[in-house]
């Protein structure tokens, strides 16, 4: 379970600012904009199997090409999915770079909704662009924002495939989240019991989050309408 | 004075934003790199003779292109009984979802009965179970009904959807009720009516339905590796992860092979997706669900 917190804690913020970043650029009205969100959300629907195998060889500490770049702009290279303190990182990585293409379409759905007149209206005030982004975009964004992180954590709390495929749990356990090891529990050890009474855990939790989200969701509705 | 100053400062802004307009190209370049790489040393890797893929420095473009770890990965392991299963069951899904939840849709849109909307209720809250959680009793069910090892016991759990009923009855709903009314005039039938008019006015949610059932099925892991006990069951997705797995257990893993059965794995997919780009980003907008 505090592997499951510390991999969400990592990976939804980090992805999300990452990929508003992303989307900001490309809400500037750029050419191509629709080649470049093609080729990010391919991630996003590749399955999750696949790319864990890639990514093993990628972070391969002798042969693979992230230490390879690293060695070459002169860092160390990292030791990354066996050492205890950097798989879980890694597999945050892994995690940021296979959904940041579906968080910047969302963002992107944000932002596009965001009427032109209030940034006009705002830069003609003589705010800089860094004022409008904090105090227009920004504020206006909070249902996308609330909306990703709170689907975020929940895809979080779910976490299997990359486990399951790339470290199975370890080393030393660094990586055991909570679905894995319900699955362990209840497919190899055969504890179907301890298994299910872990899952009600992660269910109370993730039932919680959703009610938060559902409820918020209305009361931003009412607001509208 | 006055003018010139602000043509002036007009250039500079334009000359600013041309500046930003570049930056944004190349932020958005090496982000799309990072993105493609993986995929393109998946490829390399997987057309390279086993025992060169690890030369270092690391090579981006092959030396040789082998095309026999594609004949190995059909012959080696039976690849080509996986790729059967798995479009057997994604096509058995994906019809399965969309009959299921545009029949189910209807009903819950355009039939009146007593309950109607707490039963729609109590599906949507479903929606709110994670498919991990309920994941132990279903096998459960699934194994005392015999269906491990099964085709039945791989679709029959996911061939209806609490996501799918939602969208298609938001969709019926967006079709005035003046057609379902006129149809009846004519004489036509609640199945007719269901099946020739109002399907195909939902074609776009059809396909946003059927593309998520598509992806859905086909990149599933954690519920073919409970069912699919027997070798001849495997998905491909589950397949390949016992392939890395026992090649992994070797000392020097064979990565083109592996690579290549990637690739079998992954490209599908791909093609879908790219035929499908349309549907699947409206839906994803629309839903907010996790391909």
């Amino acid at each position: 379970m505090k592997n499951t917190a510390y991999y969400t804690l990592m990976a939804v913020p980090l992805g999300m600012i990452i990929s508003l970043l992303i989307a900001l650029v490309m809400n500037q009205n750029l050419k191509g904009v629709y080649i470049f969100r093609t080729l990010f959300f391919m991630p996003v629907i590749s399955s999750w199997v696949a790319v864990s195998v890639i990514w093993i060889t990628l972070l391969d500490p002798n042969v693979g090409i992230v230490n390879y770049v690293l060695r070459s702009i002169g860092l160390p290279p990292v030791n990354w999915l066996g050492d205890p303190h950097s798989a879980m990182p890694s597999l945050v990585m892994i995690t940021i770079w296979k959904n940041a293409g579906f968080n910047m379409v969302i963002w992107l759905a944000g932002l596009q909704a965001i009427p032109r007149e209030l940034h006009e209206a705002a830069a003609i005030d003589g705010a800089s662009n860094l004022q409008i982004f904090r105090y227009v975009t920004l504020p206006l964004l909070s249902p996308t924002t609330f909306f990703l992180a709170i689907t975020g954590v929940i895809s979080s709390f779910q976490v299997f495939s990359p486990v399951y495929v790339i470290t199975k749990g370890g080393p030393l356990d660094s990586t055991d989240v909570a679905v894995f090891r319900i699955f362990q529990r209840a497919f190899s050890e055969f504890k179907m019991g301890y298994a299910s009474a872990q899952a009600w855990i992660l269910f109370v939790i993730i039932f919680v989050l959703t009610l938060v989200q559902f409820l918020y969701m209305r009361h931003r509705v009412e607001q509208i309408i | 004075m006055t003018t010139i100053y602000y043509i002036r400062i007009i250039k500079t802004k334009n000359a600013v934003k041309l500046l930003f307009k570049f930056l944004g190209y190349i932020a958005l370049i090496v982000v799309a790199i990072t993105m493609v790489i993986p995929f393109e040393w998946m490829i390399i890797t997987s057309l390279k003779p086993a025992g060169t893929e690890f030369s270092y420095p690391p090579e981006l473009l092959p030396r040789s292109i082998d095309l026999n770890n594609y004949i190995k990965i059909f012959t080696m392991v039976p690849f080509g009984r996986y790729f059967a299963n798995t479009v057997f069951v994604t096509l058995a899904t994906v019809i399965g979802q969309v009959l299921i939840c545009s029949m189910a849709g209807y009903g819950f849109s355009r039939l009146n009965f007593i309950g109607r909307d707490v039963i729609f209720v109590i599906y949507l809250a479903t929606m709110m179970i994670p498919f991990q959680i309920i994941l132990i009793p279903l096998y459960l069910i699934v194994f005392k009904l015999g269906w491990v090892n099964t085709y039945q016991g791989l679709i029959i759990p996911s061939i209806s959807s609490a996501f799918g009923i939602f969208l298609l009855r938001q969709a019926f709903l967006n079709i005035p009720r003046d057609f379902q009314d006129a149809a009846r005039i004519d004489g036509a039938s609640e199945w007719r009516i269901f099946a020739q008019i109002f399907l195909p006015l939902s074609g776009p949610t059809v396909a946003t339905l059927a593309v998520f059932a598509f992806m859905g099925s086909w990149t599933d892991l954690l519920w073919p590796l409970l069912i699919a006990r027997d070798k001849s069951m495997r998905t491909l997705e589950l397949g390949l992860a016992y392939f890395n797995a026992t090649t992994s257990a070797f000392k020097q893993p064979n990565w083109p092979l592996v690579m290549a059965a990637s690739v079998v794995v992954m490209l599908p997919v791909l093609i879908v997706y790219f035929f499908t780009q349309r549907y699947f980003v409206a839906g994803i907008t629309l839903s907010g669900l996790k391909g």
